[in-house]
Formats: structure tokens, C-alpha cells, sequence
């Protein structure tokens, strides 16, 4: 008990500011990757060869830019586009200039994850709702996304998982967080103890997160 | 009230071109039940699919209430939509509504107020019976049940014709028997026009006022059911026929048979299936018939029987009994060994 209470003098203040940022990095990437990354996947699948808004241009301008982005990895993309970090917000430090290479990382694969959720729907229920004369951005939020609701809150799971790992290395760029405490003082400075610990915070979320995800998307699937 | 004329449509595939329809033309009349049969592949499905554009034909006019929707632009062809209602082989329901908001949905997004949606989605169940499910999932329903749901989104659009694409090929009899009953009871109360398609001849023979049967992207005969089920021309539309009337017997009894005179279909029709004109011939002729098999059944408004008969005696007194029988309105068709093989190749 004894232990517990000093570990938590010495480190709550800063674990409990690291969590902060690392809840902050998540949900503000997150929001602005969903507002990018949904509208792409519902693109993608709309201007595939023979569907709504078939268009071979759009759809594979798309599909390259997609790619290429998620072919870099996390940590080159973030040096990679400091001056565009810098460009849009100003700085590319802190958590705000985190904030832009998490959303140019995590945008792409939830508009992949999107994709293949939308592409799950039956096309005959679409065509019933084009039989009954509905306009084509009512058949996609009535039809489209409603239906692959599930698969579409799965999805994002996996993309705010994936986001939590990638916030780790946000730390190199001063954005702070959990796992740059724990690379910071785990690592660097051998206070194994806090490793543990934000380990264990991590692993608690993670596992939190994905059950939340899954009980919601069997909450939402009727069949 | 439905007018095609003159639709083609071909679809580049891998294997080359198809022609799914050629030069098809079809008229159905106000209030009517019509049904176009054929097997897999004839070009059935991508015709009723050209009623409401959900294929573009590549020519040919589709006229519906008069209106020829190819002409039109995408709004108004909408609007034109929501007046043509469909239904289909897989229901095409959303799984994560209710039976309630899987009619409420389209409903609102025409844009209903609050109240008319609500009175329509309550009076369409009402009509097809399933009010008091309106809570639940689709996922919790019979396949039949489904179907009632459809037609019930279908018609609370309160459209002047209804298409139904193979709506009844996934049921089993039973339920199929009671969905047919409920589109015959659309089209009489509501006065609602169905084209619809199947490869089932029972559709035809229980709603269907008019049928055309396709094959290979054309329609090979047409005409009153009546008409078809009593003097079918082409060896499909007999094929059709047979599926519902088998009299197959084999080759050899009927060789056996032949030799001792005559084997015939006799086709009865309404009043003419009341009457014992059989009896009647065995009294005036000297020869002996001897039933093989029977079958009577409804059309759509009348009764229609079949008797397959072996009439042993004299060619000359058979001929005559025949003749007697068709001026009591019996249609006779002899059958032979040869047709019979003909109608195999």
C-alpha cells in the first residue's frame, strides 16, 4: 500500500497529465479523420465502375493517394510533413502539431475501413430505394451507412486502436501522452516501474476500447 | 398503362456480348395482371427492370401512364419512380429497421409530413396483415412475412402500377399460395396494374389475366392465360404448361396404346369442365375411352381441367368422337410418339 502511495506522489501528477493528452490526441484526430475518412470511403464505394457515381478518375486518384499515404509509416509521415504540419497549424509541436500528421495518418484507413463496411450492403436494397424514386445522398446515410452501422463502429475500433499506438510516437515531436512517458522516464531514464504502469493503463484502454466497440456493434446489428 | 416498345439491351461481358433483350415490345392494360415466364437467363428480369429504368435500355421507348420515362431527367424520373412500386425475390428490406420505419423511411425521405407517413405505414399493414409486427426486425420474420412487408412498402407510395420480380421464388408453396392471394386482392380492391416475372407457371396460372413467355432475349408467344394454357404454340410455352399438367406417360405404354387407337389431351374450360361430354361420347360413338390421368385446377376466374385419354377403337369412329368433343368446346390435342420426341429435341 505503502509502494502504491509513493509511486502515485511521485507519478500521478505526470501520468494523469500523460493520459490526458494521449485522450486528447485520440479524440481530436479521431473526430477529424472520421469527418475525412467517412466521406472518402462512402466516395470510394460510390465512384467504383458501375455504381452511383461510377468514375475511373476520382475513384483511382483516390485509391493511389490512399495507398501511397498508408504505405509510409507513422513515424516517417510525421517528419516527413513538418513544414505542412506547420502550414496549417502554425506549429508542429505540441499536441497541436501532432494533431494533423495523426489525422493524415489515421483519414486513409478509416476511409479503407469505411470502404469495405459500405461494400457489405446489399445491393438490392439499394436499388429498392432508387425503385422508389429516393435521391442518391438519401439512399447513402439511409441505406448505405445505416446498414453497415455495425461494421462501420467495428471499424473505427481498430482505427482508434491503431491511433493509440500511433499517439506513442507523438512524443517525439513534444505532443506528450502515455507512451511517450513511458518511453521517456521507462526507457531512457530505467524507471521501469512507470513503464509497467502506463503499460498497464494502455492495455486497460485498449482492451476497454475494443470491448466497448464490440458491444455496441452487436447492440446496433438486428440479424 | 405499361408500354415497351421495341427494348434491346445488350451487356458487354467477358465472354463477348449478350443480348438480354431483342426488339421486345409489351403492352399491359389498366388494371391488369401480367405475367412474363421463362427460364433463367431469358432476359426476363433485365425487361421488368426496364419499367422502371433501374436498366437503361440501349433503345426503345417505356412508356408508363403514358409518360415515356426514357425521355425524362433524373428528377423527374424520381418522381415518375415513386409512382411504380416493386417488389423482389430477396425483399431488399433494411435489417436495422423495424417492419414500422422499413415502410416509414422511404416514406419520409418524399417527403411526407410526420402524420400522412404514419397513417399510410398503419393502413398498408393493415392491408397485408401485419400490423401487429410492426416492431419487429426484419431478421425475426418468415420469409413470407417479409415479402408482405415489401409489398406493403411497396404500395404505400400509393403507386398505379406494381412490379414484382420474381417475388414469390423464394417462398415455399404454402406461403407462396398466400402472397399470390394477397397480389390478387391489390389488384382487385386497390386496382393496382402487376407486371410480374417467374419461372413458375402456377404464378401464372392462379393471377395472371395475360402471359408472355421469353426465351433467348425475345417474347416467343403472348396472350390471354386462357389461351396459352389451352393451345400453347411454342415448344417452351408446352414445356411451361406440362410443368403444371404432367401427363408424361412412357414411351413404351404409349407405343402399347397407340396401336389400339388414339392417346389425347382434353383441355376443359369453365362451363365446358361441368359438362360429361365424355359420357356423352362413349353413348354416341363406338369406342371405348379409358382415363390415363386428370387434373383440374383455377385459372385466374375460371376452372381448368385436363384428362389425358387413350380411345380404343376404330380410327374413323375417333375421329369422329374427337370432332364431337371440340364442338362441345373441348380442346383436343392427339399425342404421339413422334411429337412426343420432337418436343424433346
Amino acid at each position: 500500500m505503502n509502494a502504491i502511495n509513493e509511486f502515485l506522489d511521485a507519478w500521478g501528477a505526470d501520468l494523469w497529465e500523460s493520459t490526458i493528452q494521449t485522450f486528447q490526441m485520440v479524440g481530436i484526430s479521431l473526430a477529424i479523420s472520421i469527418l475525412i475518412g467517412l466521406p472518402l470511403g462512402i466516395l470510394l464505394v460510390l465512384t467504383r465502375p458501375g455504381k452511383a457515381l461510377d468514375n475511373k478518375f476520382v475513384y483511382n486518384v483516390l485509391n493511389v493517394v490512399i495507398n501511397v499515404i498508408r504505405s509510409v509509416p507513422f513515424i516517417i509521415l510525421l517528419f516527413f510533413i513538418l513544414p505542412f504540419t506547420k502550414f496549417i497549424v502554425g506549429t508542429s509541436i505540441g499536441v497541436k502539431g501532432v494533431i494533423v500528421p495523426l489525422v493524415i495518418y489515421t483519414a486513409p484507413y478509416i476511409a479503407r475501413l469505411m470502404e469495405s463496411a459500405l461494400l457489405e450492403v446489399d445491393r438490392g436494397v439499394v436499388e429498392a430505394y432508387e425503385a422508389m424514386g429516393i435521391k442518391t445522398r438519401h439512399i447513402i446515410w439511409n441505406v448505405l451507412v445505416r446498414e453497415s452501422r455495425s461494421s462501420i463502429v467495428l471499424g473505427l475500433t481498430i482505427a482508434t486502436i491503431g491511433l493509440i499506438g500511433a499517439t506513442a510516437m507523438a512524443g517525439l515531436v513534444g505532443g506528450g501522452g502515455l507512451g511517450d512517458l513511458a518511453y521517456r522516464y521507462g526507457h531512457l531514464r530505467y524507471e521501469v516501474d512507470v513503464m509497467y504502469v502506463t503499460v498497464i493503463l494502455l492495455i486497460i484502454l485498449v482492451q476497454g476500447l475494443q470491448s466497448l466497440g464490440n458491444f455496441w456493434a452487436a447492440k446496433l446489428k438486428k440479424d | 398503362m405499361i408500354e415497351l416498345k421495341n427494348i434491346t439491351k445488350t451487356f458487354t461481358g467477358k465472354q463477348g456480348n449478350i443480348h438480354a433483350l431483342k426488339d421486345v415490345s409489351l403492352s399491359v392494360d389498366q388494371g391488369e395482371i401480367f405475367g412474363v415466364i421463362g427460364y433463367s437467363g431469358a432476359g426476363k428480369s433485365t425487361l421488368i427492370r426496364c419499367v422502371n429504368l433501374l436498366e437503361k435500355p440501349d433503345s426503345g421507348s417505356v412508356k408508363v401512364n403514358g409518360v415515356d420515362l426514357t425521355t425524362l431527367t433524373s428528377g423527374k424520373l424520381r418522381e415518375a419512380r415513386s409512382h411504380i412500386g416493386m417488389i423482389f425475390q430477396g425483399f431488399n428490406l433494411l435489417k436495422t429497421a423495424t417492419v414500422y420505419d422499413n415502410i416509414a423511411i422511404p416514406l419520409k425521405l418524399t417527403g411526407l409530413d410526420k402524420k400522412e407517413v404514419k397513417s399510410r405505414v398503419n393502413k398498408y399493414l393493415e392491408i397485408v396483415g401485419l400490423s401487429e409486427k410492426q416492431n419487429a426486425y426484419p431478421a425475426e420474420l418468415s420469409g413470407g412475412q417479409k415479402q408482405r412487408v415489401a409489398i406493403a412498402r411497396a404500395l404505400s407510395h400509393e403507386p398505379e402500377v406494381l412490379l414484382s420480380d420474381e417475388a414469390t421464388s423464394a417462398l415455399d408453396p404454402d406461403t407462396t399460395e398466400a402472397i399470390l392471394d394477397l397480389l390478387l386482392k391489390i389488384n382487385k380492391e386497390l386496382g393496382i396494374t402487376i407486371l410480374l416475372i417467374t419461372h413458375e407457371m402456377n404464378v401464372i396460372q392462379r393471377i395472371c389475366d395475360c402471359v408472355a413467355v421469353m426465351e433467348n432475349g425475345e417474347i416467343i408467344e403472348e396472350g390471354r392465360t386462357k389461351d396459352i394454357f389451352t393451345s400453347p404454340q411454342h415448344s417452351t410455352t408446352k414445356r411451361f404448361v406440362n410443368s403444371l399438367f404432367s401427363h408424361d406417360i412412357p414411351d413404351d405404354l404409349l407405343e402399347e396404346l397407340s396401336e389400339s387407337g388414339q392417346v389425347a389431351t382434353l383441355s376443359f374450360f369453365g362451363e365446358s369442365s361441368g359438362d360429361p361430354a365424355l359420357a356423352l361420347v362413349t353413348k354416341k360413338y363406338d369406342i371405348f375411352p379409358n382415363i390415363l390421368s386428370g387434373n383440374i385446377t383455377r385459372l385466374k376466374d375460371e376452372a381448368f381441367g385436363q384428362l389425358l385419354v387413350h380411345f380404343k377403337g376404330d380410327t374413323a369412329e375417333i375421329h369422329k368422337a374427337i370432332q364431337f368433343l371440340q364442338e362441345k368446346q373441348v380442346h383436343v390435342e392427339g399425342v404421339t410418339l413422334n411429337e412426343r420426341h420432337q418436343r424433346i429435341s
